[in-house]
């Protein structure tokens, strides 16, 4: 699969396409989500606004983006504006100052995230499914094999199987894995 | 920590937002739409604009336009004298 880039999603933006708008939307919606309530901890009103008001801010400015790339570091030090905003205005900035560096490890995290979510569009779409159920949307073992109608056991040795080509799609250079073992990730039921 | 194990962990990294906000952000461009519909009316209708001033909210339902934090707000800073 070719997901468009950044740019190009901007870009079609740029000449009133609604598909690349929502595309855009898709693909950043749960890392702007992370950093409004999982960075900066915010209440789930005051993150619904935040959530809101970065995107609609991008909505007005993306004609003044300079570099169509920096779309994501962009939308990130928006997120981070507003939240702090928001917190100001409840009287928690303090509390958000005491803890730059824990504020910036938990955007590190959430990039490296956004990668590996970004990879995982360019996985076959069996693989798509299985890591999306178990990982994103939490499914367990049992509801993911009643919903694909797979015995448990595959699910699992799915899960491994697919892992492991999304580490392929991460480090392209790296040697072939050894034939996949079976070997279960996580111990959900 | 396996490699695996560490994509895993990056895959747990970014819960899913609630899906009426995500829906709520692919419909602004339709929603800009119509708040400029609406601002138009507000610069040529006095009453218009006196009724919306004075409830913002119940006026922007009876025009069908649904009144989420962000029309509210955008709107709001636009009456403003």
């Amino acid at each position: 699969m070719n997901a468009a880039t950044d740019a190009e999603l901007v870009s079609r933006c740029r000449g009133g396409d609604a598909d690349a708008w929502a595309e855009l939307v898709e693909r950043y919606a749960r890392y702007v989500y992370a950093i409004a309530a999982r960075v900066y901890r915010l209440g789930p009103e005051d993150a619904e606004d935040v959530f809101q008001e970065v995107f609609s801010r991008a909505f007005e400015r993306l004609d003044t983006l300079r570099d169509d790339q920096a779309l994501r570091p962009w939308l990130a030090q928006t997120t981070r504006n507003c939240a702090v905003d928001t917190l100001r205005r409840s009287g928690r900035e303090v509390a958000v100052e005491e803890v730059p560096e824990e504020i910036d490890e938990g955007l590190a995290r959430l990039d490296e995230a956004l990668t590996v979510h970004a990879a995982l569009d360019r996985l076959a779409p069996e693989c798509r499914e299985i890591l999306d159920r178990f990982f994103r949307r939490d499914e367990s073992y049992r509801t993911i094999s009643a919903e694909l109608e797979l015995p448990a056991g595959t699910v699992a040795s799915r899960i491994a199987r697919c892992l492991t080509r999304l580490r392929d799609v991460l480090e392209p250079g790296r040697k072939p894995p050894p034939p996949p073992s079976g070997e279960k990730v996580g111990e959900r039921r | 920590m396996t490699p695996e194990e560490h994509i895993a962990l990056a895959l747990r990294a970014l819960p899913t937002p609630p899906t009426g906000w995500v829906e709520a952000a692919k419909e602004l461009p339709a929603t800009r739409r119509e708040l400029e519909t609406i601002l138009e009316r507000v610069d040529r209708d006095e009453q218009f604009r006196q009724r919306a001033i004075a409830d913002l909210e119940a006026t922007l339902v009876a025009e069908g336009v649904e009144p989420t934090s962000v029309v509210v707000a955008h709107l709001r800073r636009r009456l403003e004298p």
